[in-house]
């Protein structure tokens, strides 16, 4: 019933629905995506939960998660693919929510391409055009096989390419049609390593060269961390914590996106006291100070969190350059040596085991295992988290 | 120990080891191999000189071959064949994939049923579909009416599952993203029907259509109820063969099977062609 | 899969907006709504028609008064003696039915697993080209093929001969007219209807379980008994069932290659319909056939612990 056609109205001005105010939230200047309380309920769960995002244009955007946590329900609700259960999306003016996906100024990079195998590649870089009959289609194929570097292989058919010009020619489909938003399902998912950082590189360069609005969903977290402008970490269909990569790096707010991004060592500590710019904790009998604004918890007690490689290794009893944060009676209990860097296992006092990571740099000798050391960190590196959070959410067990 | 055992058997005689490690693929293509002494048969045959098939080969000739439509009735009996296989190909074909796409892309209720509905003619002997069939012409008074509208509507029933399930598997292969993509790049559902979807279950289609008419062109048993007085080409073979079969039918069989191989091979060099595309 | 519920165009949880795009639904999965049915309808209706009511049919004539014939017309008597009737007069034919089906389906098994383990495992590059050849033959007409088994076991063929030469068969022994003949022709034209389920259950099977049987130290014969013929069970399964049905309603092999004295049930039934005019003692020997084979069929296919095929 649904899919009858509707003729083939010019489905380069996407249905645009009047009224319905999605929230009050609109601003009038705003011509971004934005999605207002977006939930998406399946029979058995929740994917998405009421889920509030604004991708400014022009952005690149990163959804970064563990598989399952919305990340891909999100893309396919602004792509079209799936409606939301309720919320809105809207597009600059134009209320998206309910438009088809052919009618929406939005186009994607599916994670498997999803290249037409009876269509060559022109055709199939033709083919969103071709529908909105466009013409000049043979130049701006053209020129779009330039740009993705494919130009030769325009009579081929997908099966003939490797992996990674497939992933060029679905990128080059997607573009063509010049969609306000570029939606990225982990494109980059299926290449190998090598393959991926060369692809990551060129993607960027693209987007800065066309200058479209991309949304790219990954769940390799360095890959969201060199590409995008912006990051938004997703768990359990609710948005943890958005920013630039680097403010998300050093400041995180949960213990899952201490963990998902990168390494943190999490030391349990009771606050002793909050003052206009800096609160002490008490973590184990050591007193330790973090920066206000980075305190993230307005309980008795709380998460110390620190990077492995903010943390100082040194001899017991050594001047380390960290004033503030020092913890002594540590012993080595691994070391890792990685070449620029060496990794070690420190167990404290009260049994946990702390992870440091020194760089290589010459000025200090390397520490063997059964060493006592003591360790350091700057306090304005140090931050503090909502106890009531698992330490060991959003880790990698396999370290990948 | 285990790590000798292979070494000691590396000492058999080349010859034997060949046979040794080949034996599978030598006994499957002797299987292979027997299946086709019939149709060598039926070809030899087609070229023998007589009126009547005869064991002995006798002659060289190409007579039969000249001569195809020597006995009339022959010849009728075949067009009639081929005007069924044709319909019934035409419906079963487009009423299967109907339902193939109903089963894989919706959801109802009653989608098991169905499918065991769909299943089950496959899974009933031809006498048994031929009688029932025939006990419902008969008690709707339909008795004197047996005859060609009869036999195709037979036809299309037990190609009808054939159909469904040939196109079901390729729909089911099928990967859900490439119609998402088409949809996601301004094509409309009927245009992802037409360039996308249809195209890329028409392997499947064809398949099927070609499966039911061999399978309507051959069938004798539910037929043969379900006649009357029309005569179809197993029919006329049937018949024949009580009296001696003239030598004309080999003629018939071996262009079948020519005309079958051809379609297998262009098919298959296709496929090939593709694959060595791939791996270049 | 989300389980079936009553077709919704929109989102329950949404008000819908008093636009055309209203009906926007999820295109993942399989799609609810009318369009399915209408999809099945044809299809569904004509399986109605002519495959369900007709057993019904038959059904109901073979329990009609069996002093009736199609001249006259038929009565409905709750003759159940029909079943009775026809059992006691037919059953040696029944079971001659049964038994040339299972020794055709039984050689087809042995045959087609060869056939299908080779194509498998050992064709390599011909793998397709193998699997078109055991097709190919049977695109030619069922009864020539059979007919030319007549010829080719012919008392004075080259294979009874032979079979005389090597004192292996009688000097008037014969193979035409016998059940030898019957179930070679029976598992020669079923052969693909085995070979086809097996090898699609058999390329399934990973060649690396078979090589780490052997480094487990199985022999061989061990490692096919206990890794390669369990995993190929359900191709095994489907395959003589799809084997046994056919070969056991089929009379076309028994009337050409058999001796007109050891009639099978097919061949009963159908000149109980069409030469005898016999119809309901035809239609309850065709309910009885088609009751055996089912209740064959399950107690099989429990001892083969493979429910779930069916």
């Amino acid at each position: 019933m649904s899919q009858v056609a509707e003729g083939a109205g010019p489905a380069s001005a996407p249905g645009v629905v009047p009224g319905a105010d999605p929230g009050g939230a609109r601003g009038a200047a705003y011509d971004g995506l934005r999605l207002r309380s977006v939930t998406k309920r399946f029979a058995t769960f929740t994917a998405v939960d009421d889920l509030d995002l604004d991708v400014p244009a022009g952005s690149f955007f990163a959804l970064l998660g563990p598989s399952g946590c919305g990340k891909t329900t999100t893309l396919r609700m602004v792509a079209g693919l799936e409606t939301p259960t309720s919320g809105s999306i809207t597009l600059g003016e134009q209320d998206i929510t309910w438009a088809k996906p052919y009618r929406r100024p939005v186009n994607t990079v599916f994670q498997s391409y999803a290249l037409f195998p009876h269509l060559d590649i022109f055709e199939n870089v033709a083919f969103g055009l071709r529908r909105r009959k466009r013409k000049d289609v043979k130049e701006k194929v053209a020129e779009m096989l330039d740009l993705v570097e494919l130009g030769s292989q325009a009579r081929k058919k997908p099966a003939q390419l490797s992996g990674g010009q497939q992933q060029r020619v679905a990128l080059a489909r997607a573009l063509i049609n010049e969609p306000e938003v570029l939606l990225l399902d982990e494109p980059l998912g299926a290449l190998d390593l090598k393959l991926r950082r060369g692809m990551q590189i060129e993607l960027k360069r693209i987007q800065t060269e066309v200058g479209l609005t991309f949304v790219h969903v990954t769940h390799d977290q360095e890959e969201a961390m060199t590409m995008a402008d912006t990051v938004a970490v997703m768990n359990a269909g609710v948005i943890e914590q958005m920013g630039a990569p680097a403010e998300l790096y050093e400041n995180p707010r949960s213990t899952f996106v201490a963990n998902f991004l990168g390494q943190s060592n999490l030391v349990a500590g009771t606050v002793l006291s909050r003052s206009a710019d800096l609160t002490t904790v008490d973590m184990h009998g050591i007193q330790v100070s973090v920066p206000t604004a980075r305190t993230h918890t307005d309980g008795d007690a709380g998460w110390v969190g620190i990077r492995p490689e903010k943390v100082l290794i040194g001899d017991e009893g050594a001047e380390l350059d960290a004033p503030g944060n020092t913890i002594p009676g540590g012993v080595v209990t691994d070391v890792s040596f990685v070449g620029v860097s060496t990794q070690y296992l420190v167990r404290m006092p009260w049994g946990q085991e702390l992870q440091v990571f020194a760089q290589n740099t010459g000025r200090q000798r390397l520490f063997t295992t059964g060493e006592r050391v003591e360790l350091s960190w700057r306090p304005e590196y140090a931050f503090l988290l909502d106890a009531a959070q698992d330490a060991s959410a959003g880790a990698q067990r396999d370290g990948a | 120990m285990s790590a000798a055992r292979p070494a000691a058997r590396g000492t058999r005689p080349p010859a034997g080891r060949w046979l040794r490690e080949h034996l599978v693929l030598v006994l499957g293509l002797l299987v292979l191999l027997y299946t086709f002494v019939p149709i060598a048969v039926v070809v030899l045959m087609s070229f023998n000189e007589g009126t009547r098939n005869v064991y002995a080969f006798q002659s060289f000739t190409l007579d039969n071959w000249a001569n195809v439509c020597e006995d009339q009735s022959m010849c009728d009996a075949l067009w009639v064949s081929i005007r069924i296989g044709v319909l019934a190909t035409l419906g079963a074909t487009l009423l299967g994939t109907l339902a193939a796409f109903a089963l894989v892309r919706h959801d109802f209720r009653g989608r098991s049923a169905s499918n065991l509905l769909i299943f089950l003619p496959m899974a009933a002997p031809e006498i048994v579909l031929g009688s029932s069939l025939l006990a419902l012409f008969v008690a709707a008074g339909f008795s004197g009416q047996l005859g060609f509208w009869t036999i195709l509507i037979a036809h299309v029933m037990f190609c009808l599952s054939f159909v469904v399930v040939t196109v079901r598997s390729r729909l089911a292969g099928m990967d859900d993203s490439l119609e998402q993509a088409a949809m996601d790049l301004y094509a409309t559902p009927a245009q992802t029907f037409w360039r996308v979807t249809l195209p890329l279950v028409f392997p499947g289609i064809l398949g099927a259509a070609l499966l039911s008419f061999s399978l309507s062109f051959d069938d004798f048993i539910v037929t043969n109820l379900n006649a009357g007085t029309e005569l179809t080409f197993p029919m006329y073979v049937w018949g024949a063969s009580q009296r001696g079969v003239p030598m004309q039918v080999n003629v018939i069989g071996t262009v079948m099977f020519v005309l079958s191989i051809a379609v297998v091979l262009v098919g298959e060099l296709g496929s090939r062609r593709r694959s060595r595309a791939l791996s270049r | 899969m989300a389980p079936p519920t009553t077709p919704t165009l929109a989102p329950p949880d949404a008000p819908p907006p008093s636009t055309d795009l209203a009906d926007a639904e999820p295109d993942t999965g399989r799609k609810r709504g009318l369009t399915g049915y209408l999809l099945l309808l044809p299809a569904a209706v004509w399986l109605a028609l002519f495959f369900v009511v007709p057993f019904y049919s038959l059904a109901a004539t073979s329990l009609y008064d069996p002093s009736g014939s199609d001249f006259r017309g038929y009565e409905m008597t709750y003759a159940f003696g029909n079943y009775v009737d026809a059992v006691q007069e037919y059953w040696t034919p029944l079971l001659r039915a049964l038994a040339y089906g299972a020794a055709a389906t039984l050689i087809c098994l042995v045959l087609g697993y060869v056939l299908a383990y080779a194509i498998a495992f050992r064709a390599g590059r011909w793998k397709n080209l193998m699997l078109v050849l055991v097709i190919a033959p049977f695109f030619t007409s069922f009864l020539l093929r059979t007919l030319s088994w007549k010829l080719i076991l012919a008392d004075d063929g080259y294979v009874v001969d032979t079979l005389q030469f090597l004192h292996l068969l009688g000097d008037d022994g014969r193979l035409l007219a016998t059940p030898v003949a019957v179930v070679a022709g029976l598992a020669y034209n079923f052969l693909p209807f085995m070979v086809l389920p097996l090898y699609a259950s058999i390329d399934k099977i990973d060649p690396r379980l078979i090589e780490a049987s052997s480094d487990l130290y199985a022999h061989p014969a061990v490692g096919f008994l206990k890794v390669t013929w369990p995993l190929s069970l359900p191709g095994v399964v489907s395959g003589t069932l799809l084997t046994f049905i056919p070969a056991a309603g089929d009379y076309i092999n028994a009337q050409l290659l058999g001796s007109p004295n050891q009639r099978v049930i097919g061949s009963v039934i159908q000149s109980q319909f069409t030469d005898a005019g016999d119809y309901p003692s035809a239609a309850a020997l065709s309910m009885v056939l088609m009751v055996l084979i089912v209740a064959l069929v399950l107690v099989y296919v429990r001892r083969a612990g493979t429910e779930e095929l069916l």
